[in-house]
């Protein structure tokens, strides 16, 4: 984003001038987290990135702290997880941190990511930014799921099972793919090792794509809920104190729901089964993976084919890869798109109605909903976003942020910039 | 580079046509070496994670059968997974005949101790002369889950996981598994003792 709104670094001691010569480190701290521009508009949805680099922090925090007690051994795993609970100073409240951590983790990311999807956040120019934001979900996910074999308990062992068996549906080389991961014939102590030693590994290549994903950010500057290109001036703020103050709000009253489930509900999130020793012989009657990961298991349930279930629930995250060129409309905001904030909800809900089915039993009627709203799914990517694109009527939009904020009248520089200022996306129906 | 190279030489010396191709080979040559060396490098690395030599080893068990009465089963842990030693009754291997391997959902076997394209009439899911014993891998052919025995529509297994349904022969009859569970290698060494792998 241009940048010359707000004065830039100027080292003020003579130490400063001699660092900033040979390491100019302050001045891209500076530059980037406190001179630079954010649009004046953003709303609350837009405090959920700081949100999410503080609990990647506090994941790898407890992660390396709980690591020091940790055992990945199939016989000694899950006690020393009982150890770190029951022996370890104050290992309870550290070990929930990181449980719950990882929960409050993806709540952020969906409440960012659909952040994304309502405000068009994926549109030109910023689909790099957007794509590299699907890869850190997708090695959150990997994360997570490697992260819960760990304690070694009956869902841990049954979850790893089944989704290492995914990868099996694969034609030809399906079998030996899965024997590579196990590092067996099973899911057994080589595939516990590795697991662990992978977990310790993902989080820090999150934080580096977590650095492509804000520096492909800065260069592109942020979008805001009404879709226009900042334009002057008077359409931003400097970061400091503007944007760190409303960041660190939203942070702290996140922390409080964080920490009323750490200390109040600390295994609601969990499941009783995990609490079991992992038993090669005996799947529990009812294998459901983190609720994180629920729509996504819907998708794959809902498939009565093997390889095309697998198919479809990766399909259902790539689809994100290319939805920059699936949706045709040039209109950023879901505030001017009176049809797509209608087809927005009714997403919103499917996806959390394939959550709901991803948790009960696969029969019956619960199946036949899951087809349905894996069809629906699609269809919102490969039909609607195509076709509404072509065919819904915008509504119109302010001339510039600062137009939507303080209304045309108050606008100090007035309308000729407004006229000839309307930003390259917006330009067509 | 190379190219600028030829183009420009080639222009005034004819035999620097010579001298560019030379330099091609080279660069292509350098190349190959590169990345086969670099593969060669990365092969290590990948194959570690394959079953190592202490894993290998554990390949064959003998289990002895004599107690199980007929209609019961026993289940063993081969290669770290479940076999299931099940000694059929009549009933159950009566309706395991009567399906026609047309109405199968996997017309194949299964059996490693018979061909692989062997159709999985119920004969061919054991051996001749043993055919009320299934000893099966009972690992679900979905996504792996151990499935509940004496379960499901045809009285066979139930896999509560994703819903599959198998009969009395392990063979899938309804749900999203692609294959008769699989019938480990295996050999009588005498009435009683058996050799799984
Ligand atoms: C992206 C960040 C991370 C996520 C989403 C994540 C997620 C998880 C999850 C879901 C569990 C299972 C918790 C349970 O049920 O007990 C877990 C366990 C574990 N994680 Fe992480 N983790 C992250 C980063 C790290 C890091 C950086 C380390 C450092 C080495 C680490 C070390 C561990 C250890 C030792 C365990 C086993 C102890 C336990 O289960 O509480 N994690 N992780
Ligand atoms: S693992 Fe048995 S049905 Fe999926």
């Amino acid at each position: 984003m241009q940048h010359d709104y707000f004065p830039r670094y100027e080292p003020k001691t003579a130490v400063g001038r001699w660092f900033d010569d040979r390491l100019p480190l302050t001045r891209l701290m500076y530059d980037s987290f406190v001179a630079y521009p954010v649009p004046r508009n953003l709303n609350y949805f837009y405090t959920f990135g700081g949100i999410l680099s503080i609990m990647l922090v506090v994941q790898i925090v407890t992660g390396v702290v709980l690591a020091m007690h940790y055992v990945p051994h199939e016989d000694f795993a899950f006690d020393s997880i009982e150890h770190i609970m029951r022996n370890v100073n104050y290992g309870w409240l550290l070990r929930y941190i990181h449980s719950n951590g990882a929960s409050m983790f993806f709540l952020a990311v969906y409440i960012h990511i659909f952040r994304g999807l309502y405000f068009g956040s994926y549109k030109a120019p910023r689909e790099i930014l957007w794509i590299l934001g699907v890869v850190i979900f997708l090695l959150m996910m990997a994360t997570a799921f490697m992260g819960y074999v760990l304690p070694w308990g009956q869902m841990s062992f049954w979850g790893a099972t089944v989704i290492t068996n995914l990868f099996s549906a694969i034609p030809l080389v399906g079998e030996s793919v899965v024997t590579w991961l196990w590092g067996g014939f099973a899911v057994g102590q080589p595939t516990l090792n590795r697991f662990y030693s992978l977990h310790y590994l993902l989080p820090f290549m999150i934080a580096g794509v977590v650095a492509l994903h804000v520096w492909a950010l800065h260069v592109t500057g942020q979008t805001n809920p009404t879709g226009i290109e900042v334009k002057s001036k008077q359409d931003v703020v400097p970061f400091t104190p503007h944007a760190t103050i409303k960041d660190a709000f939203a942070m702290t009253l996140f922390l409080i729901l964080f920490a009323w489930f750490v200390f109040y509900l600390p295994n609601y999130l969990g499941h009783a089964d995990n609490y079991q020793k992992a038993d090669p012989l005996v799947t529990p009657a009812h294998i459901v993976p983190e609720w994180y990961l629920l729509p996504f298991y819907a998708i794959l349930r809902a498939v009565p084919s093997k390889l095309f279930g697998v198919v479809l629930m990766f399909g259902s995250i790539a689809v994100l890869f290319i939805l920059p060129w699936l949706d045709t409309s040039r209109v950023r905001s879901a505030n001017y798109r009176p049809l797509y904030r209608q087809f927005f909800w009714i997403f919103v809900v499917v996806c959390i109605g394939l959550g709901y089915l991803g948790a009960k039993p696969a029969e019956g009627g619960y199946v036949v909903a899951a087809r349905i709203l894996t069809i629906y799914y699609f269809a919102h990517f490969f039909l609607i976003l195509p076709l509404l694109g072509l065919f819904e009527n915008p509504r119109p939009r302010p001339a510039s942020i600062a137009d939507s904020v303080l209304g045309p009248a108050d606008q100090p520089s007035g309308a000729p910039a407004a006229a000839g200022g309307v930003a390259a996306p917006e330009t067509r129906g | 580079m190379t190219r600028t190279t030829t183009a420009d030489l080639g222009a005034d010396a004819p035999d620097a046509e010579t001298e560019a191709t030379r330099r091609d080979f080279l660069l292509i040559a350098t190349g190959a070496f590169a990345a086969v060396g670099t593969a060669a490098a990365v092969w290590p690395f990948i194959h570690q994670m394959n079953p190592d030599a202490s894993a290998l080893a554990l390949s064959s068990i003998e289990v002895d059968i004599s107690s199980i009465e007929e209609g019961q089963a026993i289940t063993v842990m081969w290669q770290g997974k479940p076999v299931s030693i099940r000694y059929r009754s009549a009933a159950e291997m009566e309706e395991a005949r009567a399906t026609p391997v047309d109405d199968l959902a996997d017309p194949l076997a299964r059996n490693d101790n018979l061909d692989a394209t062997a159709p999985a009439n119920d004969e061919n899911r054991s051996v001749p002369g043993r055919e009320q014993w299934l000893i099966m891998l009972k690992v679900c052919t979905h996504l792996g889950c151990i499935p509940l025995d004496e379960a499901g529509e045809f009285g066979g297994w139930f896999c509560p996981c994703h819903g599959s349904h198998y009969d009395t022969a392990g063979r899938i009859r309804i749900g999203p598994a692609p294959e008769n569970m699989a019938i480990p290698p295996f050999e009588f060494l005498d009435e009683t003792l058996v050799r799984i792998g």
